[in-house]
């Protein structure tokens, strides 16, 4: 009795060690499934627990050339080691996140959002994967900008990201290529050129490629003045009920007959923004444009793109109708295995004083009430655009943001807009109304399953 | 060598007989042991081939019925299931980005497929010549086909660059305006086309040599003879004598043609994806790609996916039947 049961206990446990043979040579062969990247969460060797946190473009925390924040942190947190992987491209960094999601692996534990990605992760697909960041508290959901706030938040009131910035918009111009085309280079004067209507900037465009030097546009692109004039709108792609509705949105219309006239004027350079072939930033190097619609982020842009040799060219404008353009939160996965940890960092980087930190480094415009009329922000400038007020100019263009409400589909609509409609345009000098046709073509096929 | 491995395990008794003789309570340890070995000889093979089984199974059979299984119902990434029946396929079929997709892999295809095997004859027939430094020639003509895709059109998108590209530059000397690479479908086809022939020729020249080296010196000598030029005997003596493995490399070229993804999402940039502004160079794979990862409708990605694999399986019936063809026309 004894024998023939340790006889089988033993070939029970084989079969089970044979079964986690089996187990592991699956789970090595599914690498993706079985969730590789979870190994850091856990808490080494030295009792310390390491924070991931999930970052797309420029964030400006890092240790490196961001304000040191995850030093900061770690520092008055012994037991806390933060690991930030950023991704450059937003598009991509979303379809990844959306994946990694859906499969609840491969989640950082706290993921950055962009605005127009937002109302995605608030809607009923993936609103309960998050922490509800308003009840966790360390963060004072107050000092934020009300609608920034309202756009993080699910229709049952949890508010699943903490603002970083947003993205107030003014129109940068290069001086120089403005002189040669006898036009003002006062960023008063300049601003006047345009002020209140964005029909007058096209006008202004106009005049500059009567005088242009020789291989110069007025503006770099049409699918950027689109989505220019497109933020500076109340209704966009959404109606009031957070529904997607394009087709009837007068803000979309007034965007889209902008930018179609823009392109059919031949004022614009005919680029497609953030290439990756590279191709908008030797423009900048090239100074083979005059205007770019400026969010707040895109000064680092063109530091980065146009380089030293014109350092000093650039200047900043307020721009013919105030509006926003991007911007982003930090939201915490519920999955994460120390969610409480990760939305106290979360807190703290979203908090004032951080704001401020990271504005003073990288220009991003913080969106925290206060620190937006803080003297930090007012008077800041970037040495790249010489005595140019950057502060007070995006300040001021935050001040006149009427956030539009957003719906789940945006970020994919605005693509088909701009890189499908206006692109086919521009480049390939397709009929307006076919473009058009395209668009929801694209819509209907692409959106509505 | 099959004969004799069958012969082997049908016909040699076990080696364990002939030693119980002395009468020694072998038996039970001898007879275990033939069993064993009759075991070992009977299923080792399989455990041999099992790997490639297994392996085929996790992610060649699973993934494909998998896919069938996807491709019948509703899915959001992220989502459930819901069961659709044929609706994505019917969708398909009144979709005009699948027959534009359709389309563009198949002008693509033969824009690129035709060139290369055209060259790849003349290039191997070059190759067959006794000439110096043979050898170097024929790694140098396989270079290409070692570069990465990813590699290789990186490089391409450069010089077709509209604004900055070399190919541009070169025409505007000889006195052309510059050509939209990138925005206007042929171009563009013709740009992607150039990579995947640049990529594909040498290795293709490589098969028709080996196929060439093959075919029997008397007849060129016997053509020779005859009075047939060097161009005659390369008509009449190498292509009728190759012609198995010109098939050959026709219906490989062509599934590559299908199934190309790589190079327009690289060449088109960040409009890749989506195969430019117009999607004047999304193929099968990129539409594909764009629904299921882009647009999270696996569905319908999963329905491409297997309209992609029934044009495949057609290609090989047809491939099947010209082989026959070919094969009572040699008279084997």
């Amino acid at each position: 009795m004894r024998t023939s049961s340790t006889s089988r206990s033993r070939q029970r446990s084989r079969h089970t060690a044979r079964a986690a043979v089996a187990g592991a040579v699956a789970c090595a062969a599914l690498i993706t499934g079985c969730g590789s990247d979870g190994g850091s969460d856990q808490a080494g060797d030295d009792g310390k627990i390491t924070l991931r946190i999930g970052t797309f473009g420029s964030f400006g925390y890092d240790n490196t050339t961001g304000a040191k924040l995850y030093a900061e942190y770690e520092k008055a947190h012994p037991d806390i080691k933060i690991v930030e992987s950023n991704v450059a491209d937003g598009q991509k960094y979303w379809d990844t996140l959306k994946l990694r999601l859906s499969r609840n692996s491969g989640l950082a534990d706290i993921q950055a959002l962009e605005v127009g990605y937002v109302a995605e992760a608030t809607g009923p697909a993936m609103a309960d994967k998050w922490v509800d960041l308003g009840t966790t508290g360390g963060s004072e959901i107050g000092a934020f900008l009300d609608w920034k706030v309202k756009q993080a938040t699910t229709p049952d009131g949890k508010i699943i990201g903490l603002g970083t910035d947003i993205g107030p918009m003014a129109i940068c111009y290069n001086k120089d290529l403005f002189a040669k085309a006898k036009l003002p280079t006062d960023r008063a004067a300049v601003a006047a050129l345009w002020q209140g209507d964005w029909a007058k900037f096209l006008e202004t465009g106009k005049t500059y490629q009567k005088n242009a030097p020789a291989g110069t546009a007025f503006h770099d692109s049409a699918s950027g003045l689109f989505n220019a004039v497109v933020s500076s709108e109340p209704v966009q792609y959404a109606n009031t009920k957070g529904e997607l509705d394009y087709e009837n949105s007068p803000g979309v219309k007034k965007a889209w007959d902008t930018a179609v006239a823009a392109a059919q004027s031949g004022i614009t350079a005919k680029l497609r923004q953030f290439d990756e072939k590279g191709t908008w930033n030797a423009a900048f190097k090239n100074s083979k444009f005059a205007t770019v619609a400026c969010p707040s982020w895109m000064t680092g842009i063109i530091k980065d793109q146009a380089g030293a040799a014109n350092q000093g060219k650039w200047d900043i404008a307020a721009p013919p109708v105030a509006g926003n353009w991007g911007g982003s939160f930090l939201a915490v996965p519920k999955s994460g295995k120390h969610a409480k940890e990760a939305a106290e960092l979360a807190a703290w980087l979203t908090a004032p004083a951080q704001h401020a930190k990271v504005f003073g480094v990288n220009g991003n415009i913080p969106s925290t009430k206060h620190t937006l009329t803080s003297a930090v922000v007012q008077d800041a400038k970037l040495p790249y655009f010489g005595d140019t007020p950057v502060g007070r100019i995006y300040s001021q263009a935050a001040a006149g943001i009427t956030p539009a409400p957003i719906s789940r589909w945006d970020g994919q609509v605005k693509t088909f807009l701009t890189d499908n409609g206006i692109l086919d345009i521009e480049q390939r000098g397709t009929d307006p109304a076919k473009a058009w046709e395209n668009v929801k073509k694209l819509v209907e096929d692409k959106i509505e399953q | 060598m099959a004969t004799s491995l069958r012969a082997a395990a049908d016909g040699s008794p076990p080696p364990a007989p002939p030693s119980p003789a002395p009468g020694a309570p072998g038996p039970p340890t001898s007879s275990w042991r033939s069993r064993l070995y009759r075991w070992d000889l009977r299923l080792s093979p399989y455990a041999y081939v099992a790997p490639f089984f297994l392996t085929f199974a996790a992610f060649g059979l699973f993934p494909l019925i998998y896919t069938g299984w996807l491709s019948l119902h509703r899915v959001e990434l992220g989502g459930d299931a819901q069961w659709r029946g044929l609706d994505n396929y019917t969708a398909l079929a009144d979709s005009e980005f699948f027959w534009n997709a359709l389309a563009n892999t198949f002008t693509i295809g033969v824009v690129s497929t035709v060139p290369q095997l055209l060259m790849a004859l003349g290039l191997a027939h070059l190759l067959n010549y006794k000439l110096r430094g043979r050898g170097f020639f024929r790694v140098a003509v396989l270079a290409p086909y070692a570069t990465s895709i990813a590699a290789a059109t990186l490089v391409f998108a450069q010089l077709f660059n509209t604004d900055y590209g070399l190919i541009n530059t070169v025409l505007g000397w000889v006195g052309f305006d510059p050509v939209d690479w990138e925005s206007s479908r042929w171009p563009a086809q013709i740009a992607i086309s150039t990579i995947v022939t640049w990529r594909w020729t040498g290795y293709n020249a490589l098969i028709y040599l080996a196929a060439m080296q093959a075919v029997p010196q008397d007849l060129y000598e016997a053509a020779a003879l005859d009075g047939a030029s060097r161009w005659r005997q390369f008509l009449s003596v190498t292509i009728p004598s190759i012609r198995p493995t010109i098939l050959f490399t026709i219906v490989v070229s062509t599934i590559g043609a299908t199934q190309l993804f790589g190079e327009p999402m690289i060449f088109g940039g960040s409009l890749g994806v989506s195969g430019g502004s117009g999607n004047q160079f999304q193929t099968l794979s990129l539409l594909m790609y764009e629904k299921g990862w882009v647009t999270g409708a696996l569905g319908q990605a999963s329905a491409i996916a297997w309209v992609m694999l029934l044009l495949l399986l057609l290609i090989g019936a047809v491939r099947l039947l010209l082989a026959r063809v070919n094969r009572k026309k040699l008279g084997a």
